[in-house]
C-alpha cells in the first residue's frame, strides 16, 4: 500500500490530470450552482424586483470588515478566530512558495508570494481556528443543538489539506513522499467539495447579502448589521 | 443530545386537527409547499446556512430562557424545517404538532435575528413557510384560526357587522361631540384626501381610540373618511396563519374600499403587523410591488401633523416615558426617528431603551403569537422576560407604542413581571397634549 501510494504513477495522476479534473468540477460545479439559483430565484417574485446595489453593497461591506456589525462586537473572539480563519484560508494556498513554483514550473506563471515563514504562521492560524470551532461545536449549547455529524465532515475537510501542508513543509512524523500525496489529495477533495456542500455559502454568502441587504436597505428603511 | 423540555399545552386547533391527518396528506402537501411555493430562497438560505448558531443572542425567548439552546433561532429551523427536509416530507402526526408549536407560538417573525446572521438568512422566512404547511394541513392554534375564519366571513377579524360598525363610529362621533364642536366621523366620503384605515379590535373592545383619531383629525383639518362597508378593518391575522389566500383577499378588499372612494392616500391606526400585511406581504401576493397607494402610518401621519404645526402642542407629558419599537414598524419601516420625534416633542422625560431601534427587542406578542391566545399566554410571557427587564431598566412609568400587539403584549408584562407602569398609544398622548383651538371647544 504504502509503495504504491508514494509511487511515481500515482503521484504523477494526483498532481497532474486530478488536479485537472478537481478544478473543472470545482468552477464548473460553482457556476452551475450559482447561476441555477439566479435562475431559480426569478421563479420566487419578489427577489428581483427589490433587488438594489447600493443596499447590496452596503450590506455586504458591512458584513466583511471586522467588527462593523454589531453582532461581530458582541463576540470580540468569535470574530477575530472568523476572520484570521477565511482570510488565511483563502490567501495561504493562493500565494504558497510551493504552489507557486509548480505553476511556474507547468504555465511559467509568476504572481506574488507570501514570505515562507509568514504562510507557515497562517497555516498555523488556520489550524488553530479549526480547532477553536471544533471546541465551539463541542462545548457551546447553541452551537451543539444544531450540530451534526457533517458540520465535524466540513471542518475536517478542510482542516486535511492545511495539517497535511504543514507536516509536508516540516518534514515532521511522517514519511515526506506520502503526506504530500495526502496532501494534494485532500486539497482536490476540498476544492471539489465546495459547489456541493454547505462550504457553498463561500459562493453564496454575496448572493444572501445582497438580496437582505435590499430588503433592509431599500424596501424597509433599516440598517442590518 | 441536550434535551428539548416544554410544558404540556394543549390546543384543540393543534392536537384534535392532526388526528384528521394520514401520512400521504402530510408529505403530498409538505412536497408541495417545498417544490410549488418556496424556490431560490428557501434553497440559498438551507445550504448556506453554516450552523454557527451566532444568530442565538438576537432571540428574546433564547435570551429570556436563560440561553436554553433549543429557543435559538437556528434551532427552531433544526427542529422543524431541516427535520421536514432530511425525511422528505414524510413526518407523522406528533411531529407536525410540535413543527405547529414552535413555528407558531415560540417565534414571532420579528426578524432580529437576520441582522445577526452572518449571511443575513431570513429565518422568519423559513418558520413562516412552516406555518405555511400547518396551515395547509389545518393544523393552526384554535384561536388564532378563529380570527381567519372571522376574516374569511365578515372581512374583519371580530366578527363584527357592518352595523356594528357603523353604530360604533355614530357613537364615538356623539361621545366626542361633547368636547369638540361638529366633531364628524365622516363615512363613505368621496374625494376625501385621506382614508382612514383601523382595526376591528378598536371597534370592538378600544373604542376610545377611534374618537381619539376624530379629535385629531378634527384639530387639524384633515379631509378624512372611513368606508362603512367592508375594507375598513386592516388586521390581518390571515398573514400570520399562514392563509396566504385570506391575507391577499382583505388587502384586495381594504384597497378596493379606496379606490372607490377615490382617496390620494391611506392613514392606519398604530399597528404593525397590519402595516406589513397590506405594505408588504398583502401587496406583493396580490403583485404590487408595493402598495398601489400611499399608505402611511400613524406614526408617519402624527409626525407630519406636529412638524407642519397642524397640531400645536399646549403641555407636555411630565411623568417618565418609555418606548416600545414595534418590529414592523422600525425594523420594518426605519419609522423610529419619527416615533421619537413625536415623543421629544409631547414628553419631558423620556428614557430609551438598550438596545433600541432596529436592535429593540420584540415584545413576544407578535407574529400571531399573541392571538394563539389563551393557552399559549404563559409561553408568551416567559419569552418576554428579557423584554421587561429591559422595560425596567428605564425607570419610566408609561410604556408607548404604536402597535396593537406591542400595546396587548406590554400591558401583559407589565401586569405579569409587576412594573408598574401604564401602557399607552400615541394617540392617547397626543389627545391628551395637543392644544384644542377656543372655536372648536365646547362650552362648559
Amino acid at each position: 500500500m504504502y509503495e504504491f501510494l508514494t509511487s511515481t504513477e500515482v503521484y504523477n495522476f494526483i498532481k497532474g490530470p486530478l488536479v485537472w479534473v478537481s478544478f473543472i468540477i470545482f468552477i464548473g460545479g460553482s457556476l452551475y450552482k450559482i447561476i441555477s439559483l439566479l435562475f431559480l430565484a426569478r421563479k420566487d417574485k419578489v427577489v428581483y424586483p427589490y433587488m438594489s446595489l447600493k443596499y447590496s453593497v452596503r450590506s455586504i461591506f458591512h458584513w466583511v470588515i471586522p467588527f462593523a456589525s454589531t453582532n461581530m462586537r458582541k463576540r470580540p473572539w468569535i470574530t477575530t478566530m472568523t476572520f484570521s480563519y477565511h482570510i488565511c484560508l483563502v490567501l495561504t494556498p493562493v500565494f504558497l512558495l510551493s504552489h507557486n513554483m509548480l505553476l511556474r514550473d507547468s504555465w511559467n506563471i509568476r504572481w506574488w508570494t507570501l514570505p515562507e515563514g509568514v504562510a507557515d504562521v497562517m497555516t498555523l492560524i488556520v489550524i488553530l481556528c479549526t480547532l477553536f470551532f471544533l471546541m465551539r461545536r463541542l462545548i457551546a449549547p447553541e452551537v451543539r443543538f444544531v450540530t451534526s455529524v457533517s458540520d465535524y465532515v466540513l471542518l475536517a475537510m478542510v482542516a486535511a489539506p492545511f495539517s497535511t501542508g504543514f507536516l509536508a513543509f516540516h518534514q515532521l512524523f511522517f514519511d515526506y513522499n506520502l503526506i504530500v500525496t495526502f496532501h494534494i489529495l485532500f486539497g482536490e477533495i476540498m476544492l471539489v467539495a465546495i459547489p456541493f456542500t454547505r462550504l457553498s455559502h463561500m459562493l453564496f454568502f454575496w448572493l444572501t447579502r445582497a438580496y437582505t441587504g435590499s430588503e433592509f436597505g431599500a424596501v424597509r428603511h433599516a440598517k442590518d448589521w | 443530545m441536550i434535551k428539548v423540555e416544554r410544558k404540556d399545552v394543549a390546543d384543540p386547533g393543534i392536537d384534535e386537527k392532526v388526528k384528521n391527518l394520514n401520512p400521504e396528506k402530510i408529505e403530498k402537501t409538505i412536497n408541495w409547499v417545498l417544490g410549488k411555493e418556496a424556490a431560490a430562497r428557501l434553497k440559498a438560505y438551507v445550504q448556506t446556512c453554516i450552523h454557527c448558531g451566532l444568530c442565538s443572542e438576537a432571540c428574546h425567548y433564547y435570551l429570556s430562557h436563560d440561553r436554553d439552546p433549543s429557543y435559538a433561532p437556528v434551532a427552531k429551523v433544526r427542529q422543524t424545517l431541516w427535520e421536514i427536509l432530511k425525511r422528505k416530507g414524510r413526518v407523522d402526526g406528533e411531529s407536525l404538532k410540535r413543527y405547529a408549536r414552535i413555528a407558531y407560538t415560540e417565534c414571532n417573525l420579528c426578524r432580529r435575528c437576520s441582522m445577526y446572521c452572518p449571511f443575513g438568512i431570513d429565518i422568519a422566512y423559513l418558520i413562516s413557510i412552516v406555518r405555511r404547511m400547518c396551515h395547509l394541513l389545518g393544523v393552526v392554534p384554535q384561536y388564532l384560526q378563529a380570527r381567519i375564519n372571522s376574516q374569511m366571513a365578515t372581512m374583519n377579524s371580530e366578527w363584527l357587522t357592518q352595523d356594528d360598525w357603523i353604530d360604533t363610529a355614530q357613537w364615538q362621533e356623539e361621545e366626542l361631540r361633547m368636547e369638540i364642536k361638529n366633531a364628524r366621523i365622516p363615512l363613505d366620503k368621496k374625494g376625501a384626501e385621506i382614508m382612514y384605515s383601523l382595526h376591528s379590535v378598536e371597534v370592538k373592545f378600544m373604542t376610545q381610540l377611534i374618537a381619539n383619531i376624530a379629535k385629531i383629525m378634527t384639530v387639524a383639518g384633515i379631509d378624512w373618511t372611513i368606508p362603512s362597508t367592508d375594507g375598513w378593518d386592516n388586521t390581518n391575522q390571515a398573514m400570520h396563519g399562514g392563509d396566504f389566500e385570506t391575507m391577499g383577499m382583505a388587502v384586495r378588499k381594504h384597497f378596493e374600499a379606496a379606490f372607490k372612494l377615490k382617496v390620494k392616500k391611506i392613514v392606519m391606526n398604530e399597528c404593525g403587523h397590519a402595516f406589513k400585511a397590506v405594505v408588504y406581504d398583502g401587496s406583493r401576493w396580490l403583485g404590487w410591488k408595493e402598495s398601489p397607494l400611499p399608505y402611511v402610518h400613524a406614526i408617519q401621519f402624527y409626525y407630519e401633523l406636529i412638524r407642519n404645526g397642524k397640531i400645536k402642542i399646549a403641555k407636555k407629558i411630565k411623568e417618565p416615558v418609555t418606548v416600545q419599537d414595534p418590529c414592523n414598524l422600525v425594523r420594518g419601516r426605519g419609522l423610529g426617528d419619527m416615533l421619537r420625534y413625536i415623543i421629544n416633542a409631547t414628553c419631558e422625560d423620556f428614557r430609551d431603551m438598550t438596545p433600541r431601534y432596529e436592535h429593540n427587542y420584540c415584545c413576544c406578542s407578535g407574529g400571531g403569537v399573541l392571538h394563539a391566545d389563551k393557552p399559549w399566554k404563559s409561553v408568551r410571557l416567559e419569552g418576554s422576560r428579557v423584554k421587561a427587564e429591559q422595560m425596567k431598566a428605564t425607570g419610566a412609568e408609561i410604556a408607548i407604542t404604536a402597535c396593537h400587539s406591542c400595546h396587548k403584549g406590554v400591558h401583559d408584562l407589565i401586569d405579569h413581571y409587576k412594573l408598574g407602569m401604564h401602557v399607552k398609544f400615541l394617540s392617547e398622548i397626543l389627545v391628551e397634549v395637543m392644544e384644542i383651538p377656543e372655536e372648536l371647544r365646547v362650552a362648559k
